[in-house]
């Protein structure tokens, strides 16, 4: 217990935070809106995110951006590896819907066998990276850790004691909550939004009301997945690293996030995925650093224990709240 | 309409296994019983094929045929809880590691435990729990974890369950990970105990070499443990376990107190995988964190789906396929996680049942996709 380093530090710390936490959000948002359409935990959602970051390595280095660039290089590459990690997710999740998920929705099959198909999807898709490309392409992929050079100088904009509020931390944050809102205004506002929330309501109905059940799957899988490529850029420019296997953690955390705001809410993600990023660094600085990982689960398990339907409560069908 | 296409099914196999006089089923099993304890030293030709050990890199048949059965011990155990319960648990390998833990705490004369113990009440040094009684302990810790686990959990719906159940399956291994003056942390238990027996040529009955002996202990025990999940499936208990996989409220409703058979799924369910990792743990004689991924626990998952849930000898075939094939094709190291991910998803998709369900199980399936071919032809 080390309340001390916890109440100096306390401003840095809640920061560091919320830092977590946007990334946290932008992931945790594909599980909710997968659950919140089709009943299901798209178990292979981290995956969609691990290959995002490993885009945004593939344009830095077609580019050669690093980090000497200049001021236009540097945002020329971040919006360029922004739009294809945005992309590839996106294609991503597109994929494992088709090739693993509608087959077996045109069955009606029980949602174990969804899960053991996302488990089967994700094993896939961690081994691609981490093995077969390696055969194909040799380095960087392969099971060791790559370095991901960020353009992105850091550099402080207010400094006070300890506290540091850097460039990175400015566009983490608002980049994570300014995508939410684009997505909650999408959602609430467009005709497409509309079908994914009468889809969320009631699949019947919404397809006797003549809204194609299909498409808006697609659709959500889509947006899920370009949500996931924003969080990987943001975490390659947080933490400068990815590797084959990047995706479990994030997608256990981000899953966790999305039940602690109420799974199939969209503003409920972005909550639970700021609090959980904050009761993260908290209970690090608290007790041992080696057991970080842990904290989520026992979030969640509470969480499920005495609020089952998360914070604010479930059901993307109601967003408009 | 409704008929099972399956071309086994044309050979009529239940049908005319029922219908076969008892000395010849009876006949049968003994014959496949022998050929069981005979595997470790199959060594005629067109046979021996199955042997894993025909490559210079191939791994020990024996050791491969023992953790093949320590696998369907805890595939067994999970068939009851996943297959017959309908409780989708992925923390399965929390309870594997539990008894391999408590084996190996207890049992060895050189864990933080027994240390402590001896120390406490003044035993000579080198003491530890004799290997007899470590089985009960383990039992007993895993059956008081599954409730533990349970009684908090198992009201919370189906894709929650498998959740919480994930994140208690990592957090055992944390625990084991980090506590440090208990479990020894990241470097492990070393001296594991092992069954008592005969000594022979100046070593233990059980030793590190002669797998195969382990590999027959390990098969007594899953016998033992088929024919009592088997006559559990069959007893009360195994019925109201369906009628709560099918329907919940409806067998609430029935009288089935819901609740108290599940925890008893899962503690049951637990005392299996505590006996899978028991015997793991015990033939290693060495217990380390590492060894007790959350990967495991999917795995288990894929024997027990892939096979057939509900049905015992579907998710016993699942396990042989998922343990085995991997060793037999050790050539391709490194592909086989990368086949593996691709064959779940083919399956899967091609046979949502499984390989070997239950006619009950069968019937179910076609059923839902009957009804959602006509759900399609109405809109």
């Amino acid at each position: 217990m080390d309340f001390d380093s916890l109440i100096n530090g306390l401003g840095g710390h809640t920061l560091d935070g919320l830092f977590r936490g946007s990334v946290y959000a932008l992931v945790a948002l594909g599980y909710t809106m997968v659950y919140g359409v089709m009943r299901l935990i798209n178990f292979a959602h981290s995956e969609v995110f691990m290959v995002g970051t490993w885009t945004v390595l593939g344009v830095y280095t077609v580019l050669g951006a690093g980090e000497g660039s200049g001021t236009m290089m540097v945002i020329a590459a971040t919006a360029l590896a922004l739009v294809c990690a945005m992309a590839a997710s996106a294609t991503v999740a597109l994929g494992v819907e088709r090739i693993a998920y509608r087959p077996l929705r045109k069955k009606n099959a029980p949602p174990l066998i969804f899960l053991i198909t996302a488990i089967g999807c994700s094993l896939a898709l961690m081994e691609t990276f981490g093995y077969v490309l390696k055969v194909f392409f040799g380095e960087p992929f392969g099971r060791a850790p790559v370095n991901i050079p960020s353009p992105l100088r850091t550099s402080a904009l207010i400094e006070i004691g300890d506290f540091r509020l850097t460039n990175v931390h400015v566009l983490v944050i608002v980049g994570a909550i300014v995508m939410m809102f684009a997505l909650d205004t999408f959602v609430n506002k467009s005709r497409i939004g509309r079908g994914v929330r009468a889809v969320a309501q009631d699949p019947d109905t919404a397809s006797l009301m003549g809204v194609n059940q299909d498409r808006v799957i697609m659709m959500v899988f889509v947006l899920g997945g370009a949500m996931a490529g924003v969080a990987a850029l943001l975490y390659t420019v947080q933490y400068d690293i990815t590797s084959w296997s990047a995706g479990f953690l994030m997608g256990i955390k981000a899953f966790t996030a999305a039940v602690l705001g109420g799974i199939g809410n969209l503003r409920g993600a972005l909550v639970g995925g700021l609090i959980l990023g904050i009761v993260e660094v908290y209970f690090s600085t608290l007790f041992d650093s080696s057991w970080q990982n842990v904290w989520a689960f026992i979030v969640l398990v509470l969480v499920l224990m005495f609020r089952p339907t998360g914070l604010l409560g479930e059901s993307l069908g109601k967003a408009r709240a | 309409m409704s008929a099972i296409t399956h071309p086994l099914r044309s050979l009529q196999i239940p049908e005319r296994w029922n219908a076969a006089p008892k000395w010849v089923r009876i006949g049968t099993i003994v014959l496949a019983l022998a050929l069981a304890f005979y595997l470790p030293f199959l060594n005629i030709l067109p046979f021996a094929y199955v042997r894993t050990d025909l490559s210079p890199h191939g791994s020990d048949w024996a050791s491969v045929l023992f953790l093949v059965v320590v696998y369907m011990i805890a595939a067994a155990g999970l068939n009851v809880v996943i297959g017959l319960a309908g409780l989708l648990d992925l923390g399965y390998v929390g309870f594997y590691a539990l008894g391999a833990y408590s084996v190996a705490l207890f049992g060895s004369p050189s864990s933080p435990v027994t240390e402590w113990i001896a120390q406490r009440f003044g035993l000579s040094e080198g003491w530890a729990v004799p290997f007899a009684a470590c089985i009960p302990i383990a039992l007993a810790f895993t059956m008081i974890a599954g409730v533990i686990l349970g009684a908090p959990t198992l009201r919370l719906r189906g894709d929650y369950l498998a959740i919480v159940t994930m994140g208690f399956g990592e957090i055992i291994r944390i625990i084991a990970k980090n506590a440090d003056p208990i479990t020894n942390g990241a470097a492990g238990i070393t001296n594991v105990p092992v069954p008592p027996g005969p000594e022979i040529d100046g070593r233990s009955f059980f030793n590190t070499s002669d797998a195969e002996r382990w590999y027959w202990l390990a098969l007594v025990m899953l016998i033992l443990l088929i024919w009592l999940t088997r006559r559990l499936e069959h007893s009360r208990v195994g019925r109201a376990w369906l009628a709560i996989r099918e329907d919940e409220d409806a067998a609430a409703i029935m009288g089935v107190p819901a609740f108290k058979y599940k925890l008893w799924a899962f503690a049951i369910g637990a005392a299996l995988g505590a006996i899978a990792g028991l015997l793991f743990g015990s033939k290693q004689q060495y217990v380390e964190p590492g060894g007790f991924h959350l990967q495991l626990s999917f795995l288990f998952v894929a024997m027990v789906v892939i096979g057939g849930s509900g049905n015992l000898f579907g998710a016993l075939l699942g396990a042989f396929l998922i343990t085995y094939l991997p060793e037999r094709f050790r050539e391709f190291q490194e592909w086989r996680p990368f086949a593996f991910g691709v064959a779940l998803v083919v399956v899967m998709v091609m046979r949502p049942q499984g390989l070997w369900p239950s006619r009950r199980r069968a019937r179910e399936f076609a059923d839902r996709r009957h009804e959602a071919q006509e759900a399609a032809v109405d809109v």
